[in-house]
């Protein structure tokens, strides 16, 4: 039921965090995926991980030029793609009264713009196959909003009302859009937290712990497994309880 | 009978699942051979594809029965 054998998938961000385990693991499940990332190291690294020949798509999601190659990059190398992981992202977090239009525009054309096109790119196959699985990486932050990431808020919460509309327009035909919004995840950016810093999010999180990477994967695998194909139009929230919604 | 008229009617027999008599010059895609939204959509790419032309989006609405699309086509390959 979770088996993803003969499914091809692209993932963007695959170069680590969550995205590199989002590609583990959906390589352990069967499938055939694509990494892109902006570091073409690391994305060597998350192939070597993943034991498998899996094609290796640099791309830097800021520049639509290069946004807009990936997807016939991604149907060159493995023949179509029939699940989209949305994943990358980042941050350029400032307090809204300093915050700077590039870097509202800069977090906005990753997040949401990058995500816009790729979406749209991989429809045409997905809507002929009659099958396709589109995951958006969102955010707690999307879902309820986080001082200094005004930007990022936006962004993740664009995530979200995007697919939710998209799900819409392509149920019909087999295709699920769905969101992930995980809430703190343990990272190399987590990593560099203090005690008490790392005490204050935890007071938050009823679970009393950061969640992993692979815990996020899990979820990608599920919502583009058979076993999630009734699911569409959802926000799962991988969060230890911070956010019940 | 056009090769053009032909070569569509196909596409709109095999993406439509209806009889190839019901594809008449005035058979709406919509109202008459059960199309969503969607499937106009995706028989404007599949037009594309054919006959290795680009519809833009104004024509594309503009294509609304199967003898609008026939003359469309005719035209853009002529």
């Amino acid at each position: 039921m979770f088996d993803l054998t003969g499914k091809r998938a692209l993932v963007t961000g695959a170069s680590g965090g969550i995205g590199r385990e989002i590609a583990k693991a959906l390589a352990a499940a069967g499938a055939t995926v694509a990494l892109s990332g902006t570091r073409v190291g690391a994305l060597e690294d998350t192939q070597k991980e993943i034991g498998k020949d899996c094609p290796i798509l640099p791309a830097n999601l800021s520049k639509l030029d290069e946004v807009d190659k990936l997807v016939p990059a991604a149907e060159a190398a493995m023949g179509g793609v029939d699940i989209l992981v949305n994943n990358a992202g980042m941050t350029r977090d400032n307090l809204f009264m300093r915050m700077k239009d590039e870097e509202w525009d800069e977090v906005l054309a990753v997040n949401l713009t990058a995500a816009f096109h790729l979406n749209r790119a991989v429809l045409r196959g997905m809507m002929k196959a009659r099958w396709g699985r589109i995951i958006g990486i969102s955010s707690v932050v999307g879902v309820m909003g986080n001082p200094g990431q005004g930007n990022y808020a936006a962004s993740k919460a664009g995530l979200i009302g995007m697919n939710k509309a998209l799900a819409y327009e392509v149920a019909s035909r087999n295709i699920t859009v769905n969101s992930i919004a995980p809430g703190f995840i343990s990272s190399a950016m987590t990593d560099e937290l203090n005690d008490k810093q790392r005490e204050q999010i935890l007071s938050t999180v009823p679970a009393g712990r950061l969640g992993t990477a692979q815990e996020v994967a899990g979820c990608a695998v599920f919502l583009a497994s058979d076993a999630a194909a009734y699911i569409t139009g959802h926000t799962l929230n991988v969060n230890g309880g911070m956010a019940m919604i | 009978m056009s090769d053009v008229a032909d070569r569509v009617r196909k596409i709109v027999v095999e993406h439509l699942n209806v009889d190839a008599e019901k594809v008449t010059e005035k058979a709406s895609f919509i109202d008459d051979l059960g199309a969503d939204s969607l499937d106009q959509v995706e028989l404007v790419m599949a037009f594309e594809e054919e006959f290795s032309v680009e519809i833009p989006d104004d024509a594309a609405e503009s294509i609304q029965t199967f003898g609008d699309a026939v003359a469309f086509l005719t035209k853009a390959t002529s």
